[in-house]
């Protein structure tokens, strides 16, 4: 969308704003953040032609942070306000950044749609299973029993997993990635921006004071290796310290998680990024049941699907060469008409 | 009425207007009936005024008094200002519909019946006990009696239709009967006709047989005494159309949009009666014009809101339970300081209310309806061609202002029609949109910077920076911004700066609109003050009162927020103002707490506009009052 050509290069200073970062130290914001800013320089846009909205919550306050257009919106709004900036001008990239309250719970209607219509939008959820800037209450990500402020023995909701909602709502580009891995957090969010029409990212992140190690057993150092489950594109689907472990279909098209050494690496399912049906993708959204248990990472599904923005502009034209140039004058005088001359009123035969 | 006889060619008698109302089931078509009528007329050369009424279900149980959809028009050789008080003619397809809208007929006034649907079942439907056609209770209207249903079954027979679909063309027969009880030229309608239905032949055939059946019966069948004849008004020389409100307003939308360079964006969810200001603009494509049917009415908001931030002219159409829904990205706008035009077209609440009917009741919404300190210019129209150049000016108080504005229209003006003399595009209000293009500040290290909150000093209204533009790249949010830089500021006497500003941004228009123009030919001693859509009847019930020789001025408010400038310097003059409102006085309400004036409030709330005669009773007790 962006001229590429034309972007002069830039560093990642360039990407950052005077405006002092206010997230508590520790937090996994930041290192989502830093990707971004090194990620930019590296994509060749322009810093005038990248706009970023958020709705509310701590990961919202991100646009203040980027040295780009900006915009801090409402709660939960964000996907439908960028809806309106990304279809009225296609020229932009226009990225939101939300939460897990935000995006599921707050504005769960406007990501639905957002993702149902494929408006060309690059939305990053920080999904760290807890309200932060509220201080603490269990989110619609959040585990069942999970004891808060607001539910202290126990919530009694059960969670949505945002890439089934996704997925569900058959967004044409879903992915996962988390705060620990800078590179896979970059490359992930390189080809999300490089999708035509909405995409979905889930990034696993860590909320050091209110929910601290939610994802610890899933992207600690030592624990990657054996329970994160990285998609590669055309490739059986392997993972472990010693790609010792791989995923199958069973016979009852459930998948699960199977020894490589016992059922052969040509029983692996083959990761396909592109199949037009969201079932597979659906299949591995839910191959975890929680973070106990190994879980895919990177893109789930990429398919093309013509983008709303585009549409709607291509629409636009097609009226436009088929009616000619809207014509004012010509408007007001679309319906039956008729003539005052003043003298004679019209048709009458006299008057008073 | 006046009554010149004419002899031939044709037993005519002349009238100066007549206010005929179309009532029957609401799958009888009668909107589709009047609005022919209506369309007659205008190309006749009458002036004329609408009012449809029809019920919040799309089919209520046929033959039944809630089912009951009418249409009423006011035709007149001479300028006038209302639907009518009280029909004189009322054509009625069966009981119901006899029922429901006898109450409101001018004493001495015309029944037209569809006697075939007077059986026994129907008058029980419609609540009768016994038939009003023989127990005496239509005794004071002259009662015809008309066997529209066979007449069309019989005229239509070529057609080969089966009889049920054979007597849709019924109401084709009643506007071919009035068009020829009132001489209105029946080619147009003809030719709408065939235009119309012109995918189906034999609908085109049946329609125009019924038609003419009408005119022929009304000819040939010496029921009625005479037929009628209202001459060509003396309207202004020009190009007139026939438009309702929403329509023209969707049309002055479209005018900002070329007057200002702008592109259009409507961000909008279907509720009645704002619905067809999306049906109108969707077709409008040509002009640049984007709409998108949101999934619900903050997203029409909101889309409409992030179009805005991207430099279209960004509007978000709805009816009252949609402005309860939109108020939090008002408010938003209120704080981005972004142009964002919210059309409310207001109709009866709380809640559903009543969805189909008018009411004036959401102008303490508008003014009022956001939490905080949130102040938003208000644009009302008062009749239904005057949406049209309301549409422009909320445009240009958004733009020049860089604000969120509220324009006010009704369920009444909406579907209201009127003749409207056409407007050359070249005197059309031109709209700056002064879009930034520059940095606005030199930096302490001598860089330049862009202050998206720096403020033109004459309006108040910070810069418009659009994403694309090189070196303007800024952020803005909800969060409350420092004056000049923009960045988040929790600083309380910055807070206390900047709702000030925004509050004296708004105030400030009052210097950028007209003054309030009264109508006070000799110096009255009451003034009827009034906004929206009571224009016309104000008008009619001052005329009145000045015919009979009394004493009164009249001022009408387009701008509700800010007031003109000299609102309370006019208001002063009078020793009684009276401000008759079909809310329970919410324009009082704010008149009384700014000018400290004791305002007297006429209210009404019956999903109806005023009558003239109420407005004018009311006004003769003041000016009574006044006297001793």
């Amino acid at each position: 969308m962006t001229d590429v050509v034309s972007a002069p290069a830039t560093s990642r200073k360039d990407w950052a704003t005077d405006q002092e970062v206010r997230w508590c130290p520790g937090c996994g914001d930041y290192s989502i953040l830093a990707a971004m800013q090194f990620l930019l320089p590296e994509l060749g846009v322009a810093r005038e032609n990248t706009v970023f909205v958020s709705g509310i919550g701590c990961a919202a306050r991100f646009p203040y942070y980027m040295n780009t257009y900006g915009m801090h919106s409402i709660h939960g709004r964000a996907p439908a306000i960028a809806t309106g900036l990304a279809i009225s001008r296609p020229d932009l990239d226009v990225w939101v950044v939300s939460g897990d309250g935000d995006a599921l719970s707050i504005g769960g209607n406007h990501l639905l749609h957002a993702l149902r219509r494929n408006v060309n939008l690059t939305i990053l959820m920080f999904n760290n299973q807890i309200y932060g800037l509220t201080k603490g209450q269990f989110s619609p990500t959040s585990e069942v029993g999970k004891v808060t402020k607001s539910s202290p023995f126990g919530s009694l909701d059960r969670p949505f997993n945002p890439l089934s909602v996704a997925i569900g709502a058959e967004a044409t580009f879903v992915a996962r990635t988390h705060d620990m891995d800078r590179k896979h957090m970059m490359e992930t969010f390189r080809r999300a921006h490089d999708h035509k029409g909405a995409a979905f990212v889930e990034i696993f992140q860590n909320c050091n004071v209110f929910n601290d190690g939610a994802f610890e057993h899933l992207t600690g150092r030592d624990q990657r290796a054996e329970m994160l489950i990285p998609l590669r594109h055309g490739e059986p689907i392997r993972f472990g310290a010693d790609n010792q472990r791989g995923v199958m279909m069973g016979a009852d098209g459930a998948l699960k998680v199977v020894d490589v050494a016992s059922v052969g690496e040509e029983a692996l399912l083959v990761h396909d990024e592109t199949r037009p049906d969201p079932g597979v993708a659906f299949l591995l959204s839910r191959l975890s049941g929680g973070v106990d248990e190994p879980t895919p990472i990177g893109v789930l599904r990429d398919v093309e699907a013509p983008d709303y923005g585009a549409l709607m502009a291509s629409q636009l034209e097609e009226v436009r060469r088929r009616k000619g140039e809207g014509d004012l004058a010509a408007l007001l005088r679309s319906g039956i008409t008729w003539e005052v001359d003043g003298r004679s009123p019209a048709a009458a035969s006299g008057g008073e | 009425m006046s009554s010149t006889l004419e002899r031939p060619p044709r037993r005519t008698a002349r009238l100066d207007q007549v206010v005929v109302r179309f009532a029957g089931d609401s799958g009888d078509g009668m909107q589709v009936t009047g609005d022919r009528f209506t369309t007659g007329s205008a190309l006749f050369g009458n002036d004329l005024a609408t009012l449809p009424n029809f019920p919040a279900e799309i089919r209520a149980p046929a033959g039944t008094l809630a089912g009951v959809s009418a249409f009423q028009v006011h035709i007149a050789d001479h300028d006038i200002t209302t639907p009518g008080d009280s029909p004189t003619v009322l054509v009625a397809m069966n009981p119901a519909a006899l029922r429901a809208n006898v109450g409101d007929l001018a004493s001495g006034g015309t029944v037209i019946l569809n006697s075939d649907a007077f059986d026994e079942r129907a008058l029980d439907k419609a609540g009768y006990a016994s038939d009003p056609r023989s127990d005496g209770s239509l005794s004071a209207f002259a009662v015809y009696e008309v066997k529209m249903t066979s007449l069309t079954l019989e005229a239509v027979k070529p057609v080969g239709a089966r009889p049920r679909d054979a007597e849709r063309s019924k109401n084709f027969f009643a506007l071919g009967l009035i068009s020829w009880l009132f001489s209105r030229p029946i080619e147009p309608t003809l030719a709408w006709i065939a235009e119309r239905y012109a995918a189906r032949p034999a609908v085109v055939e049946a329609n125009t047989l019924a038609f003419k059946a009408g005119w022929n019966f009304g000819e040939t069948a010496e029921l009625f005494e005479s037929a009628y004849e209202v001459p060509a008004s003396k309207l202004d020389p020009g190009t007139y159309t026939n438009v309702t409100g929403n329509t023209a307003l969707a049309w002055g939308l479209i005018a900002a949009s070329v007057r200002s360079g702008l592109p259009l964006f409507l961000g909008s969810y279907p509720i009645t009666p704002a619905s067809d200001l999306l049906h109108e603009l969707a077709k409008h494509k040509h002009f640049g014009v984007r709409t998108f049917q949101a999934e619900d009415e903050i997203a029409g908001a909101g889309a409409a809101l992030g179009a805005a931030f991207g430099g279209s002219l960004a509007v978000t159409t709805t009816s009252g339970p949609g402005v309860d829904l939109k108020s939090e990205t008002i408010g938003l706008a209120v704080s981005l300081e972004l142009p964002l035009i919210v059309v409310d077209v207001q109709r009866g609440g709380p809640s559903t209310g009543l969805p189909t009917k008018t009411e004036q009741a959401d102008l303490l919404h508008a003014m009022y309806g956001r939490h905080g300190e949130a102040p938003v210019p208000i644009v009302a129209a008062r009749t239904p061609a005057d949406c049209f150049a309301a549409a422009i000016e909320a445009a240009r108080l958004a733009v020049t202002y860089r604000t969120p504005v509220f324009l006010l229209t009704d369920g009444y003006l909406a579907n209201g029609s009127e003749p409207w003399r056409l407007p050359e595009v070249a005197s059309l209000p031109v709209i700056e949109p002064g879009l930034a293009v520059a940095p606005n500040h030199v930096g302490a290290d001598g860089e330049e910077q862009f202050w998206p909150y720096l403020r033109d000093e004459a309006t108040l209204a910070r810069p418009w920076a659009l994403p694309g533009t090189p070196g303007l790249e800024h952020r803005i949010g909800g969060l409350e911004k420092s004056d000049g830089p923009g960045n988040v500021s929790y600083d309380p006497a910055n807070h206390e700066r900047m709702v000030r500003l925004r509050a004296a941004k708004i105030a400030g228009i009052a210097g950028a609109i007209p003054q309030v123009e009264v109508d006070d030919p000799d110096g009255a001693g009451l003034l009827v003050l009034g906004w929206g859509s009571t224009y016309g009847t104000i008008v009619a019930a001052v005329r009145s009162l000045r015919a009979q020789g009394q004493r009164v001025a009249r001022a009408h408010l387009s701008h509700l927020n800010p007031f003109p400038a000299d609102l309370g310097e006019v208001l002063g003059r009078y020793a009684k103002v009276l401000i008759p409102e079909v809310n329970l006085g919410q324009l009082s309400r704010l008149v009384r707490a700014e000018y400290l004036i004791d305002a007297a409030s006429l209210t009404k709330v019956q999903g109806t506009p005023f009558k003239v005669s109420e407005i004018e009773d009311a006004a003769s007790a003041l000016l009574k009052e006044i006297e001793q």
